[in-house]
């Protein structure tokens, strides 16, 4: 079995960077550059985190603004991107928590019990799954599966496997450790199969996991 | 190796990180447990489904009328602090 591959184009650093330092002497033409670099990315992080549209349209332009305002303090450290994505987590994160005040909001939540990932559905797929639907319900169908997860999971599993992130970015960008971001992914992913499969898998039952 | 140790070490599998060794005992338990390689085949499937799904995609005009309010609030604020 192959491993996945990560399909998401690195952008030249040295060409983030330059921008960044136009836009630090103030360049806006440069810092409307970097927007459009990356306004989607932030978008597709915030709906994921947030699960709402509207929220994640303020974010993006909190996050930009944001990093507009406080672009002298970037140390140039990390890659501008890290970085943006951290504010844009944040700013999901409190978006998140003043719209559902009764449950506490961290990316610290963990895991109730050491195996409440662990498979119970082993059933297989169908061959080709995502054609067993047409766009619209497959989107519905991620959409609703996604939902589901705590948000540090969801928060977890866009940046590393939707956009793209390296372990170590992810980590930075969320104020983790490596460990805590592998055992967060783990559990995201291995949730998102097992309830992705009430859909996609085929109709005869396994025998459980040994 | 046991299932239990396997799922510990799938994300790192899957992510192609493991060295020579492990990852060969991992080859190994999915050529005879079968449960395992439905996991692996299918948490790999989940990933790239969501992966390649162009979930949350920002429309076009959506994306303009950010743009520019945007920029209108970074040229208020480079005003109300030159």
């Amino acid at each position: 079995m192959n491993t996945i591959e990560n399909k998401v184009a690195a952008v030249p650093v040295t060409e983030e960077l330059s921008l960044v330092r136009a836009a630090k002497q103030g360049d806006d033409a440069a810092f409307e550059e970097l927007v459009r670099r990356y306004d989607r990315n932030v978008f597709r992080i915030a709906q994921h985190i947030t699960q709402n549209r509207e929220d994640a349209e303020d974010v993006v332009q909190e996050a930009f603004l944001k990093a507009y305002g406080n672009l002298a303090k970037f140390q140039e450290q990390s890659k501008f991107y890290t970085w943006l994505v951290r504010i844009a987590v944040n700013e999901a994160l409190m978006k998140l928590r003043r719209r559902r005040p009764e449950r506490t909001v961290s990316l610290d939540e963990d895991i109730k019990t050491e195996d409440d990932s662990l498979p119970r559905e082993i059933a297989d797929w169908s061959p080709n799954p995502e054609q067993l639907y047409n766009q619209s319900e497959l989107r519905e169908i991620l959409s609703k599966t996604i939902q589901g997860l705590p948000p540090g999971f969801r928060t977890v599993f866009v940046l590393r496997d939707v956009e793209g992130l390296s372990t170590e970015e992810t980590a930075a960008a969320l104020d983790l450790s490596v460990p805590a971001v592998k055992s967060r992914l783990l559990r995201a992913r291995l949730q998102l199969r097992e309830r992705l499969g009430r859909y996609f898998q085929k109709r005869e039952s396994g025998d459980g996991i040994q | 190796m046991k299932c239990a140790e396997f799922l510990q070490e799938l994300t790192n599998y899957l992510d192609g990180v493991l060295d020579q060794k492990t990852k060969g005992e991992l080859e190994n338990h999915l050529s005879w447990c079968h449960n395992c390689y439905v996991v692996c085949d299918t948490t790999k499937k989940t990933i790239e489904i969501y992966r390649d799904s162009q979930l949350y995609e920002l429309p076009e005009d959506l994306r303009s009328r950010l743009r520019s309010a945007i920029m209108t609030k970074c040229q208020e604020h480079k005003k109300a602090r030159p």
